[in-house]
């Protein structure tokens, strides 16, 4: 069966994209497809090793994407949760998960359809091959953006991040920013109507001729911070139980896969076993949030800093970004010690940016972003120190 | 006194196909060949045509760089082709074996009595000189050098491995006489170091003339480059040359004998080797009968050396300068139908990407493939894991990629030589032939410091 369709490929499809087909500028279109289906057949060189771990970078891509579902079926059936919340009625599960599908689904064609369209169409111009980076950065995007957004700005931000992220450095492994948190903060500063406030987070929210139940309110628990450090209200206006524990589960209005931080935790735990993201930056980064909410604490000269320090991880789109974004090893810190800082200094930066700048709520995305910018500073100097370690060593020893 | 060193870094890849501990004589060989695609950076030239009678120990060639490095015929016959490939590049001198060798005759000598110059000369005009490797560039030794120090790693630790507490046991007295040799060729020491995890033979124990250190740890633990980092790194300027063991005793039976003795064991190793044992061969020897005898039919991959630094060869070709250690494993190359996806245990992986690691112990059956393309620097902290030096591997491979001379200097360029980043290239997500650029590397600082 496997071997019909190869041959398939290589004698019917193949020969028009090989040189002197008719499609032949297309073939990076050929390529993609086929080693999507078929990992090539490449055997190892004359020289050099020649056995090779089973490991690609399409294994380690969709290990990600694979980390990333967990949250994702939970945004699509939280969508239709608020949803209903808000309407002030009952609703089944099915019922919920339907809604939040038909809510969440197309957000997540239109990413990967607006990005690897670029994608291939870059592949085509260079006459490279296209790179796997995007597989994951589609599924990035849209579990980071409110259920709201228009489907046009989706693909603007996603086009966006793709061309001035990513291609203009060189593709995948290149990049400076996090792709999908350009697209994000792409959205956060060309449309801030559509990326804050409190009619976003919950479908309908911004459809005028929805009426939603009296006392619904669609703030976040971010927004609500700023106001108060307790009695925290969900999308029927009703005082949660417990606050920590419902925002841990993620039964919280906010971006569609940053919610349910229980989720979130699962791809973590898949990411960390196999291996592919690093506890060092996840673990500092928790220690770095932490830290930063116990001294606001310490202090608590507003309510938003009266928020105790534990809070901050399961709020908004900390566990997310921590676990997802900042893990990212082309923008991260690449050194040992250099991931310990990076880390770190995102989780200060991002629960100082929350608390001390309403209108950023969302800090821990500039936490990143800033960070994947000074990534190459700190490496630099922990290389240098390695540098002059190594030269005193071997002075010593002469 | 020996001092422990403990490596955590490294990963044993456990392959099928390890060689028996019974040593046998392999068939004298039909012919012989001194391969100059094996030693780096020289420039032969050739001495002897088709048709030349040669003994063992006769010159056929020499480096025009450095005159006094000679190479010489292992075995006494006749020159029967000197094969060139593209550019009339020279790829092989073959000799066709006498079935009873004859031996150019170098004197026997005790190196204890002889100066330094003496014992240059003699290794020299025996031909093995090129035993001797040096640090930086890994290339063979320059003559006129002094080097701070000679080390000698006893263990080989890649995969399938011959074991040399195995093959030089009982040969105590040729090993000492290499040792004494080779110790008068440097103003320091000669380091030899054994392994730890297991009781190394009396022939390295014993050992006098040197200083013994032990290592324990996987792979690379094994690797002369990973001693050196840690007992006596290479600096700027520094020079230190390297032996392997059976080099050392081939040495020593120059002073004993007078006679170049070619004699070499090798492992016969891999899967696709049916009969897995050691041979007694010679240096350079034809690999067609070894693989006819005792390699399984099939689409195979024939290695002259292991794999992770071999070169691959044909199943008539010829056992490497530097190889003591022949491999076949399947050559595999069938296209994997959602491959990338698949959780096949039967493929080894660092990474737990791939179920393999529920199955500790487990020993693989490998194949060639590339298992993926080869896609740009993604995954962070991977070469480090097998990595055991104080460098930053992945930063020196870039800086080797965009040929910054200083960068790869200060980055510690001049401490490694490919094989050390050969589980970093097998590991690699990237799948980025790392091994490859570290050489180019090392070559162009090579023109450039001359």
């Amino acid at each position: 069966m496997s071997n019909a369709i190869h041959n398939f490929l290589e004698e019917k499809v193949k020969p028009n994209f090989d040189k002197g087909g008719k499609l032949e500028k297309y073939y990076p279109a050929y390529d993609a497809l086929e080693t999507f289906m078929f990992v090539p057949g490449h055997t190892t060189g004359k020289t050099g090793s020649h056995i090779r771990d089973g490991i690609d970078m399409k294994r380690t891509m969709i290990m990600v994407v694979v980390a990333l579902l967990p949250a994702l079926l939970f945004g699509i059936w939280n969508t239709g949760h608020q949803y209903y919340l808000a309407l002030g009625e009952q609703a089944d599960f099915m019922t919920k998960v339907i809604y939040g599908a038909i809510e969440v689904l197309p957000i997540v064609v239109v990413s990967y359809a607006a990005g690897l369209g670029v994608e291939f169409i870059f592949a085509i111009i260079n006459k490279h091959q296209v790179n796997e980076g995007f597989l994951v950065s589609g599924m990035l995007i849209p579990l980071c953006l409110p259920v709201e957004i228009p489907l046009w700005m989706v693909a603007a931000a996603t086009i966006f991040a793709v061309i001035i992220g990513k291609e203009v450095f060189g593709g995948t492994g290149m990049n400076i920013l996090n792709v999908a948190l350009t697209a994000r903060a792409f959205l956060f500063f060309a449309y801030p109507t559509w990326m804050s406030g409190d009619k976003v987070w919950i479908g309908e929210g911004t459809n005028e001729a929805v009426a939603y139940a009296d006392g619904s309110t669609g703030a976040t628990l971010l927004a609500q911070a700023t106001e108060k450090s307790s009695g925290f209200v969900n999308a029927a206006g009703a005082q949660y139980g417990d606050t920590f524990w419902n925002a841990f589960m993620g039964f919280i209005p906010g971006s569609i896969g940053e919610t349910s931080t229980l989720a979130i935790l699962i791809g973590a735990a898949i990411l960390l076993i196999t291996g592919i993201a690093s506890w060092k930056i996840m673990l500092s980064g928790v220690l770095g949030a932490y830290v930063m909410g116990l001294i606001f604490n310490a202090f608590a000269v507003n309510p938003f800093m009266e928020v105790p320090a534990h809070y901050h991880l399961v709020m908004g789109g900390f566990a997310f970004g921590i676990v997802f974004m900042a893990t990212d090893p082309v923008s991260a810190a690449q050194t040992s010690t250099g991931k310990y800082v990076y880390g770190f200094l995102i989780g200060i930066l991002g629960i100082m940016i929350r608390v001390f700048n309403p209108a950023y709520p969302e800090g821990i995305m500039l936490a990143i972003l800033f960070m994947n910018v000074m990534a190459p500073l700190i490496d630099h100097y922990v290389i240098q120190a390695n540098i002059k370690r190594r030269k005193k060593r071997t002075l010593a020893v002469a | 006194m020996s001092n422990v060193l403990k490596l955590r870094k490294g990963v044993d890849i456990k392959l099928v196909g390890e060689a028996d501990k019974v040593l046998v004589d392999a068939p004298h060989p039909k012919t012989v060949a001194i391969k100059p695609t094996d030693f780096e950076g020289i420039k032969p030239k050739v001495v002897v045509k088709k048709g030349h009678e040669v003994k063992a120990g006769t010159t056929i060639m020499y480096d025009k760089n450095h005159e006094a490095v000679k190479f010489t015929s292992p075995v006494s016959g006749e020159i029967v082709e000197v094969k060139r490939g593209d550019k009339r590049k020279l790829l092989e001198i073959i000799i066709l074996a006498d079935s009873e060798i004859r031996y150019e005759d170098f004197k026997a000598a005790d190196p204890n009595s002889l100066e330094r110059d003496a014992i240059v000369d003699k290794i020299c005009s025996a031909g093995l000189w090129p035993f001797i490797k040096q640090r930086p560039y890994d290339v063979i030794a320059n003559p006129e050098d002094k080097p701070k120090s000679i080390f000698i790693s006893a263990f080989d630790s890649s995969p399938l491995a011959p074991d040399n507490d195995f093959i030089l046991h009982g040969e105590g007295e040729a090993f000492q006489a290499g040792i004494d040799a080779i110790a008068k060729l440097t103003e320091g020491k000669v380091h030899l170091t054994t392994n730890a995890a297991t009781k190394a033979d009396d022939v390295f124990t014993s050992a006098k003339n040197v200083v013994h250190h032990q290592v324990s740890g996987p792979h690379p633990a094994g690797n002369v480059g990973v001693q050196i980092h840690h007992f006596d790194p290479v600096g700027r300027g520094d020079v230190i040359w390297t032996l392997k063991p059976q080099d050392v005793w081939t040495i020593g039976k120059l002073f004993l004998t007078g006679k170049l003795d070619a004699r070499r064991v090798i492992a016969l190793t891999g899967s696709k080797i049916s009969n897995r044992k050691y041979f007694r061969t010679i240096l350079g020897t034809s690999t067609k009968d070894l693989f006819e005898q005792n390699a399984e039919k099939g689409n195979s991959r024939f290695i002259s050396g292991n794999v992770l630094t071999g070169t691959k060869i044909h199943a008539d070709g010829y056992l490497g300068f530097y190889d003591y250690q022949l491999t076949a494993i399947p050559e595999g190359g069938e296209p994997e139908m959602f491959g990338w996806i698949k959780p096949d245990p039967s493929k080894f992986s660092l990474s737990r990407a791939l179920p393999s690691w529920l199955i500790p112990g487990k020993k693989f059956d490998l194949n060639a493939n590339m298992n993926g393309e080869e896609r740009p620097f993604v995954v962070t902290e991977e070469y480090e894991k097998v990595f055991p030096f104080d460098i930053y591997p992945v930063q020196l491979i870039k800086a080797i990629m965009v040929e910054d001379v200083e960068l790869m200097e200060e980055l510690g360029i001049y401490e490694v030589a490919p094989e050390d980043f050969a589980l970093c290239e097998t590991i690699c997500t990237s799948k980025i032939p790392s091994q490859t650029i570290v050489r180019e590397g090392l070559s162009k600082l090579r023109i450039e410091m001359s």
